[in-house]
């Protein structure tokens, strides 16, 4: 299991390919499910032109650790990563990569949706947004 | 006793500050702390947390706690 905050650009899907090298056992796991959340450029009907996000440093590990953690006592799953953008980010940069790897599809697909909608709404991140008007702060998440 | 008392993202804006540190004679409610922190009204969303993991308004800090104040998280 892995949380990693990055202030720098990262690649999901080398990282992911990476992960699954260095800590999954060839032949073990039948299933590897991810979600990749991007920077849009558009938000409550505004452009945005760059996004910054601010974290909690501390609180902000614990609480991706605390629900990686329930996921697997949840479900039977092998391993977990999760990584999260902070700084400033432009439209199609990655912000998110939550992956599970388990022997089986619907723990993984479970188990990854669970730890994406638990980050959301406990691990603490805010975005601000720069429009061509100036700056605001995202004050709520979009449902789905 | 010594509290530190850190505020986040438009929270940190609206009051003006990114941490204080109080020294009450005895444990105070969050929404004390506050108080004593800042004139500004505590917006009704705000989040708190101390030592790092989720409290409410009325929970009391002790000597040494980290008291954090945030709005609703945007991660993700």
């Amino acid at each position: 299991m892995a949380v990693e905050i990055h202030a720098q650009a990262f690649d999901p899907w080398q990282a992911m390919q990476h992960y699954q090298q260095q800590h999954i056992t060839p032949g073990k796991h039948g299933a590897c499910a991810s979600f990749i959340g991007s920077m849009r450029d558009f938000n409550e009907g505004d452009d945005v032109k760059t996004l910054s996000l601010e974290h909690y440093p501390g609180m902000t590990e614990k609480y991706l650790e605390k629900i990686c953690d329930e996921a697997r006592s949840r479900w039977d799953i092998m391993d977990c990563l999760i990584i999260h953008r902070v700084g400033e980010m432009h439209p199609n940069d990655p912000i998110v990569l939550t992956a599970v790897w388990s022997a089986h599809r619907g723990a993984a697909f479970d188990a990854c949706r669970y730890l994406m909608e638990e980050l959301k709404s406990r691990a603490p991140f805010w975005k601000k947004e720069t429009l061509k008007q100036g700056e605001r702060w995202v004050d709520h998440n979009t449902q789905e | 006793m010594t509290i530190t008392v850190k505020f986040f993202a438009s929270l940190r804006e609206r009051v003006g500050k990114a941490e204080a540190r109080l020294t009450p004679a005895s444990g105070m409610s969050l929404q004390e702390i506050w108080q004593q922190t800042t004139p500004v009204a505590m917006p009704d969303n705000t989040l708190c947390a101390v030592n790092m993991e989720y409290v409410d308004h009325n929970h009391i800090a002790r000597d040494g706690d980290e008291v954090a104040f945030f709005p609703p998280v945007t991660g993700g």
